[in-house]
């Protein structure tokens, strides 16, 4: 008896060592939110983790082919750019809408670049960090014609669709006690089911952001018999998202963002950038494609990230118009997102 | 002689005596288990500090800023998330109850059935045994849902029972009654008649065992209850509740009492799952009772109802309960299923709201202690219930 139990026994000494001694979470590198050591990870991996959305057409779905397109795809290419000078080197995990800040916290991902909005609990508690917004959204609702509804008071009694886990949710039953419409959420975890359900006519109304609703609309089996009514609930201002602790990787992320906004401001697409880095006198052009300075060194790049950026992916409005311009199935007009020139909010700090 | 022995103790080193290794062994695994524990333990908590974080229920006592559709208790956006969790675990508690209820009525009947001589009968029910139990729960809850009561005709186009019952695929509305004021003196009235008729069960069972011939105890008892219940609705000035009809008023239906098609499907499946499980339970209780029991039982001439009814049953019993918590468990941990459908269980409750606060270990600690406590209370109750009816022995 004893003889047998002795290894078993050794064994279980050793782990309970083993466990002691080790510094607390060193199991996963990624957790070890420090400064600088997000990118140390991400490099010593060989590509960036993006979290991501699998279901939302024209932001982040997987096409025929079984690839992952959208706008927020196309911001986790501009990041893998910056870091890797390959667009290509980047995963994407998708997420629900409530896995994603689990995933984020524990290090799953690098960065979560999924429809997400900016709000106050989630920059403190939930311990994230938002960069710089990429798409300035709006709740909306969507109705089927035929049932006249024009206005959210029309909707008194009805139901409403939503999907769990979401600023929606709390913007829907806000606004709905505010104006002191009564109505009956019906809260779906998935958001396939939720538009199956409304689709059928299990509600009246689903409700998400604009942009969500004018993509989804494009699947539904009769687009036409839909509208998205013209009120819009709240401010969605929708970003990237990093961990809490390491504001190297937040910069990165953060002028990753701004390269492609600057690159619009100049004139700077994938096409031209090139021969633009090669002609340029402009002494702002010429950090920003690191002729001059060491912009990249600094931030622990490369000299030519933004280059990169540019022209493996794009600048922004390159972006926009490949996944919601209109020659796609998901046109929403720029409005808000268009440079503070033309009467937006794009608008880069200088790249000095 | 005893000299020798001690000795030959002395000369055995601890290392290899085996009762000092037995008590070593477990005290080292104890050690273990907890080195392990404080170092999960202690990774979150520096994991959480690193993003600045500290574990905290304060949440609890914030308003939770979002809806509940369906609800047994008032609640509204403005109330704290701990009213939230209470209107989620009653959800749970509710649908769990009539599951237990209705799973256990459709599964006796099944087990029965499968024994049964007739052979369409005992085909019947082994088929839909056998596929029932073989179909994952979240597939069959699925099923119903989107397969079934969502694709029942839309609310304008309802289909009715009668002229006041309505089903669409917003589910199906029932009249309901809605009490009035004198309500609260009717629960009284209906107090007073249970008390009436557990004097009179009590009264009559004794009378029973005086003369040895019992009379029809239940019936007398219900008679009694019924009577005080209907005197004391007509006695009262205004009667207690009114009825309230369902009408279609805008885009839904307007009084009555909806049973959502989230409720229905999750209940449908559930029940129907559980009783497949059920059913295998009382055939084998059956199954374990001696033929000789039986047969003993038919020559003292009690038909099949009553052999069933007083041989097999209180013998079966003693097998069957067991088995059957642990399917009431079962029943009340997969209702947080739920959450594909979108009925708001603690599940789904606990999921919004670990969204809207981020506390993500708390909630989720929270939900554990919940889960675990209705489970204990479950089986609490359920070995009572077998101390109580398991063979007295001497």
């Amino acid at each position: 008896m004893s003889k047998k139990l002795f290894p078993i026994v050794a064994l279980l000494m050793v782990l309970a060592l083993v466990f002691g001694s080790l510094p607390v979470a060193a199991g996963n590198a990624a957790q070890e939110a420090g400064y600088g050591a997000t990118l140390a990870t991400v490099q010593e991996r060989g590509y960036v983790i993006c979290g991501g959305n699998a279901s939302v057409p024209g932001f982040g779905f997987l096409d025929e082919a079984g690839d992952y397109q959208g706008f927020d795809i196309d911001f986790c290419k501009a990041v893998a750019a910056a870091v890797f000078g390959d667009a290509e080197a980047y995963e994407i995990r998708p997420l629900s809408s409530q896995e994603r800040f689990s995933a984020l916290q524990s290090g799953e991902i690098d960065v979560l670049i999924r429809n997400t909005t900016w709000t106050l609990t989630r920059d403190t508690e939930v311990g994230a960090n938002f960069v710089h917004t990429t798409f300035y959204d709006g709740q909306g609702f969507i109705v089927r014609k035929a049932d006249g509804i024009n206005t959210l008071e029309d909707m008194d009694g009805g139901t409403v669709c939503v999907q769990t886990g979401t600023t929606t949710e709390a913007n829907l039953a806000d606004t709905f006690a505010a104006r002191g419409i009564s109505y009956e959420p019906v809260v779906y975890e998935d958001v396939e089911t939720g538009w199956t359900t409304y689709e059928e006519g299990r509600c009246d109304s689903y409700t998400t952001d604009k942009s969500g609703l004018v993509a989804r609309q494009t699947l539904l089996s009769v687009p036409e018999d839909h509208m998205i009514l013209d009120e819009t609930i709240s401010k969605e201002p929708l970003g990237p998202v990093v961990r809490h602790g390491d504001d190297q990787w937040f910069d990165i992320v953060q002028w990753t963002v701004f390269a492609t906004f600057f690159a619009e401001e100049h004139g700077i697409t994938s096409e031209n950038a090139a021969d633009m880095m090669a002609a340029t006198t402009n002494p702002r052009e010429m950090s920003f494609f690191g002729a001059e300075g060491d912009l990249g060194v600094k931030l622990g790049l490369s000299n030519d990230w933004a280059y990169n950026i540019v022209s493996l992916v794009g600048n922004y409005a390159e972006i926009y118009n490949r996944n919601l311009g209109p020659d796609t199935a998901t046109y929403i007009p720029r409005g808000l997102n268009s440079l503070y020139t033309d009467g937006g909010l794009l608008y880069a700090p200088p790249f000095r | 002689m005893e000299k020798t022995h001690t000795t030959q103790q002395a000369t055995i080193p601890f290392w290899r005596d085996e009762r000092v290794l037995r008590v070593l062994g477990q005290i080292i695994f104890l050690i273990a288990v907890i080195v392990f524990g404080y170092y999960i333990y202690n990774n979150m908590i520096t994991a959480l500090a690193k993003q600045g974080m500290t574990p905290s229920f304060a949440f609890l006592n914030q308003t939770a800023g979002f809806d509940i559709g369906e609800r047994l208790i008032e609640y509204e956006r403005a109330d704290f998330n701990k009213r939230a969790v209470l209107v989620a675990v009653l959800n749970t508690v509710q649908v769990s109850i009539v599951g237990i209820i209705l799973s256990t009525i459709l599964g006796v009947f099944l087990g029965i059935a499968r024994l049964s001589t007739n052979f369409l009968v005992a085909k019947l029910s082994s088929i839909y045994l056998e596929i029932l139990r073989n179909i994952p729960l979240l597939v069959l809850l699925i099923f119903w849902y989107t397969g079934i009561f969502i694709t029942l005709p839309r609310v304008k186009e309802a289909i009715s029972l009668g002229t006041s019952i309505f089903i669409s695929n917003r589910g199906m509305v029932i009249p309901w009654g809605i009490p009035t004021e004198t309500w609260r003196a009717y629960l009284i009235v209906l107090g007073v008649g249970i008390v009436l008729s557990a004097i009179v069960n009590w009264q009559l069972n004794l009378v029973g065992k005086r003369t040895g011939r019992p009379p029809l105890v239940t019936l007398w008892t219900i008679i009694t209850f019924l009577a005080v219940a209907i005197i004391g609705w007509i006695a009262l000035p205004q009667s207690p509740l009114t009825l309230d009809l369902p009408t279609l008023q805008g885009l839904n239906f307007k009084g009555g009492y909806t049973f959502s098609p989230e409720y229905l499907a999750l209940l449908s499946g559930l029940v129907i799952y559980t009783a497949a499980f059920v059913g295998e339970i009382v055939r084998a209780g059956i199954l374990s009772v001696s033929k000789g029991q039986i047969e003993a039982s038919r020559a003292l001439g009690l038909n099949a109802f009553q052999t069933l009814r007083l041989i097999v049953f209180p013998q079966a019993m003693r097998v069957i309960v067991p088995p059957l918590t642990s399917q009431y468990l079962n029943l009340t941990k997969n209702s947080s299923l739920a959450v594909a459908i979108g009925y708001p269980d603690l599940f789904a409750i606990a999921g919004t709201m670990h969204n809207q606060t981020g506390r993500s270990v708390e909630v989720i600690a929270l939900m554990m202690g919940i889960y675990l406590s209705t489970s204990l209370i479950t089986s609490v109750f359920m070995n009572f219930y077998n101390k109580k009816i398991k063979l007295v022995e001497r």
